[in-house]
């Protein structure tokens, strides 16, 4: 692009009551650079002005200094221009008053030993402004050259099949994929099912086979049953998806990554690059590296993953008081459905009839009031709805007691309770259940602190243990991404093996771009409630086969048309960025050299961050254009003043770190002007390069300040704050050897609402780089 | 009555409700490639979740969600936002509906830097619907710190207009303009998605639970007001009699909901509120004794159960099985004293505590405000989708209780309802 540059600076807003506007323009001026300034610069004529000089002299790459970019930015938009919006408002004169920074006498200017904080604090801002405009371009989209618009769906339950329809009905090709010979899943295979809309009174027919036959009736949704995926290769747009049946063993099988044991030797130590790929060959023999695509796998645009779950097993000891495992006639809810689904509700000893049945809730002795693992509020519902079988299959004498801890019934499900408690054979109480034994041909189920009294006995014929709903996620990857990560989720582990969310916010954001996990294998759910989930999954994916067809990202950075440039020629194959990389966009070869995938990407720049070598950036955010800013910041040393002001760097998160300073600025509290920020789109994409060009500099200090990491993480990109930390820790080291403290590198947490935090935060780190003195490498 | 007539628009979508998931609605469909309008009554987006401190299980602020959405709508340019906009009337059928939209004057226009030069001159004072009415703000007001648009507003209810003026004279920017009108906007939309949420259940109907008798007793969303460092104590939990450091909180769950004579259905939300309550007082209060009233426990799921089990691992928090049947207060301490009937061992409790939290139920706003348009309603007044007839759908609270992470799964589905509607005609 031929730049013509123009630097716009509005006075108004208390900017020219604060600042020496003319000292300002001397800025751009002195690199030849034209500058206009307006006293309200986002009004029509302040506009008109601008929008002028790109008409008749083709500005096309301005720095406009004033409010920050966070409002109006609707105003200060300039087709086919480059903008950068320099704060001097919220970061500069609202957060440093005069009245805290006086301005110079006539005899202190040149004295050597006054300076004006302020003025210098706006000075460096427009000469950061100026300096990034030079290094950042347009973006270009990165088009696909084919894409596919077929969507697929994991998993032929009542969750697929309705995310099938839903996208068919929005004209979308589909295909579902489900491994049993039908469909149906488990809503098949129930007798009757919790009801889907109000009143949510009544049980009611299974919904399932009226889906079915809805799906079958749309030519755009092909159906394979028998069939599993074996190996999702490619990226959103441009899936290479190889399919086989269940239990087959294919060259196309997806390949796993080494456990961390097979990457070390006998002794312990790490095993170099060669051998590594020899016992991962090894490890995946007779399977296809992920880089070879399958000539005769089916093209596919997006994923959404319902597969589901089964019933939780209960194994081991830990229910051998309720008797499961010695017991016959102690079943899971799964057990006693499938009876229930088959005829009438008989003993499985002797298959007598089981008039009295006690449904238990919660395992748990004495304090633990947990019910078991996997269940959510299913497991109330379910025991409701399988207390009354009990009574529809003995109507006169039938008994069904549900012992619980907590009826778990929440939203208008609560209706669905209240209508099944009028039921006269049901009974429920609140109660620990101590044990269940046998007793003659029965049970006896004993239990503790109920609402009838202090312990109760009650006969029963059968037993029936609400266990949970296992997401298919905790057996198997399920959708074997060939991703040089692995071929599943990173971090279900966060969600006991769900392939969930993080996010309250943003529900179906998940690690993967472009597969979208609905239904029961992400959290134990009715059919109502998987059905409304099927539909979201399946507008998810309709807006990632979208976006991919704009060139654009998808959530969080929506719209964003840049994608990361590699210069491999300079490589060295060191893999951090294929590793650290939080959606496993990248795919590294044999040699190590990593294969974009751009349409997987999420823009973050945590591979910018983590490349040693710094061959990675992006049209409008790279290592020069942040360099470059860190570099134009004037380091007074005492050539110019006898105490020269301090310089710390801020390299401040842009999602929740920069929205509190200008809140903090807003509220008019103050913090050092000494400070400078540069805003970045994840702490995960700094580049320690920065850090070592702003020491070199002769700058004090540098922190880091973005969101809080943890199993709670708030990082929209996952893991941002905390590749930042790592590589912080690190940095200490390298400070050590140049003779620096390490207190001068530093990260701090802040989420987005704690702007009362912001000042105690900086001067904090001021005083401890005060207390540690100026960079000795000042003014070299 | 300036009357605007826009353009008839095919194949876009209307949202009503900015809160979270009409915004969600919104920006999901925008992003697949739709026009959308969102159309909000309040002048500011973001609805009840606004007004939370923090959202439970990971007690993270909702201004981090709601910041990325609102740089999502600033980047898209298919959305078009309208604060203080209410639909008035909506006639038509799927694919094709005319939309009346009533756009109250916020008499404050885009020249607004928020400088607050305006709201210090300001004569006149009004109670703050924001904090329920705990503290009162002027006639021309910022909604909150975070609140987007980023505008002053004004409260024409109230304000003396131009009979005052002095905020103009004192308005740099001539950002105010004290005869602006009610403008009427008619729109042409293909399918429309009823955002409306909730309103907490008012509490003054629950008589034996004290609420508006005795000044100790609050509601579990004013405590998120007191607790938000936005708010009117600047994020002190004090009580409203004599703004003590309470030592001692009770919290009365299901006030008003799974009850016959209020709200028959479960709210959802209030038990996983309560304990992210506790977390607050513990937060500010390490000995603070906390005792919660309740009848079931409602945490479903591995995440709230993980949350709820680290709240029992506090010594100091009391989980009692039993409905609050009535309450007393101390006249000379103002303590409250609830009593129950502890359900597992029958003796009559009596519980005396500083402050008393009332875990009020959500209403539905549709309830108690007739929407403009052909809708089904249940008995309590949630909106009833018919997926089959289409057009018009209902997402978040205005369907059914829940907490944010339904919500926003519910209304990305209804994003895509929507976009079947018009890709149907």
């Amino acid at each position: 692009m031929d730049k013509k540059y123009g630097v716009y600076i509005c006075t108004g807003c208390g900017i020219g009551d604060a600042l020496d506007i003319e000292g300002l323009c001397g800025v751009p001026k002195e690199e030849g650079l034209g500058v206009k300034t307006h006293p309200f610069l986002c009004g029509k004529e302040g506009v008109e002005l601008i929008k002028k000089d790109i008409a008749d002299e083709g500005i096309n790459t301005l720095v406009i200094a004033g409010c920050s970019r966070r409002v109006n930015f609707d105003v200060f938009d300039f087709e086919g221009c480059i903008v950068d919006r320099v704060n001097l408002r919220e970061q500069v004169v609202w957060s440093h008053p005069r009245s805290k920074y006086p301005a110079l006498t006539e005899e202190q200017k040149d004295d050597g030993e006054h300076f004006d904080s302020l003025q210098m604090l706006a000075e460096d801002y427009i000469k950061m402004g100026m300096a990034k405009v030079k290094k950042i371009d347009l973006p270009e989209p990165s088009i696909l050259e084919t894409i596919s618009k077929k969507i697929l769906v994991i998993g032929g339950g009542i969750t697929g099949i309705t995310a099938a329809i839903d996208a068919a009905k929005a004209g979308y090709d589909v295909a579902i994929v489900e491994k049993e010979a039908s469909l149906g899943g488990y809503a098949a295979k129930l007798r009757s099912q919790l009801p889907v809309e109000g009143p949510f009174e009544d049980l009611i027919p299974t919904v399932i086979e009226a889906k079915i036959k809805e799906a079958e009736s749309y030519p755009s949704i092909e159906i394979k049953t028998d069939t599993i995926v074996a190996r999702i290769a490619g990226q959103p747009g441009e899936f290479t998806v190889t399919l086989k049946k269940p239990g087959e063993k294919t060259e196309f099988d997806v390949p796993f990554p080494l456990p961390d044991e097979m990457k070390v030797d006998e002794k312990g130590k790490e095993l170099d690059v060669d051998q590594l790929a020899e016992v991962y060959k090894e490890f995946n023999k007779g399977k296809n590296d992920i880089l070879t695509l399958d000539p005769n796998g089916e093209k596919f645009g997006a994923v959404v993953l319902a597969a589901g779950w089964r019933g939780d097993k209960l194994e081991g000891n830990a229910f051998a008081h309720l008797g499961f495992g010695k017991l016959p006639d102690v079943v899971t809810n799964c057990q006693f459905e499938e009876m229930a689904s088959k005829g009438r509700i008989t003993r499985p000893s002797d298959g007598s009839e089981a008039k009295s049945v006690v449904f238990i809730q919660s395992p748990g002795k004495g304090d633990d009031d947990s019910d078991f693992d996997y269940t959510g509020s299913i497991t109330s519902l379910v025991s409701l709805k399988q207390a009354k079988y009990v009574r529809e299959d003995y109507p006169d004498d039938g008994k069904a007691y549900i012992f619980y801890q907590h009826m778990r019934t929440p939203g208008l499900q609560e209706n669905f309770y209240k209508s099944i408690q009028q039921d006269v054979g049901i009974f429920l109480t609140k109660g620990s259940v101590v044990s269940v034994s046998k007793n003659g041909d029965g049970l006896i189920v004993e239990a503790d602190d109920t609402l009838l009294g202090e312990k109760i006995q009650v006969k029963a014929d059968m037993v029936v243990l609400a266990s949970g709903m296992v997401p298919a996620t905790a057996d198997d990857p399920v959708v074997n991404l060939a991703y040089r990560q692995g071929p599943g989720f990173r971090d279900n582990a966060l969600f006991n093996d769900y392939a969930d969310s993080n996010f309250i916010c943003f529900p179906y954001e998940t690690q993967r771009t472009g597969v979208y996990a609905a239904g029961c294998i992400r959290r134990s759910m009715t059919i109502e409630e998987s059905m409304e989930d099927a539909t979201g999954a399946a507008l998810k994916a309709i807006q990632c086969l979208e976006s991919v067809d704009r060139g654009v990202s998808v959530h969080p950075r929506s719209g964003d048309m840049t994608f990361p440039d590699f210069f491999f020629q300079r490589c060295t194959q060191c893999k951090r960025c294929t590793e650290e990389c939080p959606f496993g966009a990248l795919d590294d070869d044999e040699k190590g050299t990593p294969k974009p995938n751009p349409t997987r990407c999420r823009r973050c720049g945590t591979c910018m961050g983590a490349c040693p070598e710094r061959i990675i950036g992006f049209a409008d955010y790279n290592i020069d254009s942040i360099g470059s800013m860190v570099k134009a910041v004037g380091i007074p040393s005492e050539d110019d003043y006898s105490e020269p002001p301090l310089r710390i760097l801020g390299l401040v998160c842009e999602n929740d770190a920069y929205p509190a300073l200008d809140i903090a600025g807003m509220n008019r509290l103050t913090y050092s002007a000494d400070v400078r920020f540069i805003p970045v789109r994840c702490l995960g994409s700094v580049n320690v390069i920065w850090i070592k060009d702003a020491l070199s500099q002769g700058m004090d200090g540098i922190f880091l300040l973005g969101c809080k990491h943890g199993d709670d993480y708030q990082c929209h990109f996952v893991k941002g704050s905390e590749l930042a930390n790592i590589r912080m820790k690190k940095i200490g080291d390298a400070l050590a050897s140049l003779a620096l403290e390490e207190e001068r590198v530093a990260q701090f947490d802040i989420a987005i609402d704690e702007y009362d935090k912001i000042p105690g935060i900086i001067d904090s780190f001021v005083e401890v780089i005060e207390g540690v003195g100026p960079n000795p490498f000042k003014g070299f | 009555m300036a009357e605007d007539k826009a353009a008839p628009v095919s194949k876009s979508i209307m949202v009503v409700g900015g809160g979270i998931s009409g915004l969600t609605t919104c920006l999901e469909a925008a992003e697949v490639g739709y026009e959308v309008f969102l159309v909000e009554k309040n002048p500011y987006l973001g609805g009840r979740v606004a007004q939370l401190n923090q959202y439970f299980p990971k007690l993270c602020p909702p201004s981090c969600g709601l910041e990325i959405n609102f740089r999502r709508i600033k980047d898209n340019p298919k959305i078009t936002v309208l604060t203080l906009g209410e639909v008035e009337k909506v006639d038509g059928s799927p694919g094709n509906y005319d939309v009346t939209i009533k756009l109250n004057p916020r008499y404050v226009n885009e020249n607004c830097t928020v400088c607050g030069d305006c709201t210090d001159v300001c004569p006149v004072e009004r109670n703050n619907a924001f904090n329920f009415d705990m503290d009162k703000t002027k006639a021309i007001y910022k909604p909150f710190e975070m609140s987007f648009p980023m505008r002053f507003v004004i409260d024409s209810s109230v304000c003396k207009g131009s009979d005052c003026g002095k905020c103009v004279e004192a308005c740099k920017y001539n950002a105010i303009d004290l005869n602006a009108d009610v403008k009427t906007l008619n729109l042409n939309v293909g399918a429309i998605v009823w955002a409306t949420g909730w309103e907490p259940y008012d509490a003054a109907k629950i008589d034996n639970l004290g609420f508006g008798k005795y000044d100790n007793i609050i509601t579990n969303m004013m405590l998120e007001r007191l607790a938000s460092p936005n708010g009117p104590t600047k994020g002190q939990i004090l009580r409203p009699s004599d703004s003590k450091q309470p030592e001692s909180v009770v919290f009365v769950q299901c006030a008003g909901s799974r009850d016959e004579n209020h709200l028959t259905y479960c709210s959802y939300v209030c038990c996983m509120a309560s304990l992210k309550h506790v977390t607050y007082i513990r937060e500010r209060y390490p000995d603070a004794k906390i005792y919660i009233f309740y009848i079931d426990i409602r945490t479903p799921g591995y995440r709230y159960e993980k949350f709820y089990k680290k709240i029992k691992e506090d010594k100091n928090v009391f989980f009692i099985k039993g409905k609050v049947a009535e309450v007393n207060e101390n006249p000379d301490s103002k303590n409250i004293t609830v009593i129950a009937e502890n359900a597992v061992t029958g003796e009559k409790i009596k519980q005396e505590a500083e402050m008393v939290v009332l875990a009020t139920g959500m209403q539905p706003t549709a309830k108690n405000i007739k929407l403009p348009a052909d809708l089904k309603y249940n008995e309590e007044g949630f909106i009833i989708n018919d997926f089959e007839k289409g057009g018009m759908f209902a997402t978040g609270c205005a369907n059914k209780p829940a907490d944010v992470v339904s919500s926003n799964q519910n209304a990305t589905g209804m994003a895509l309802k929507a976009i079947q509607t018009l890709v149907r005609r």
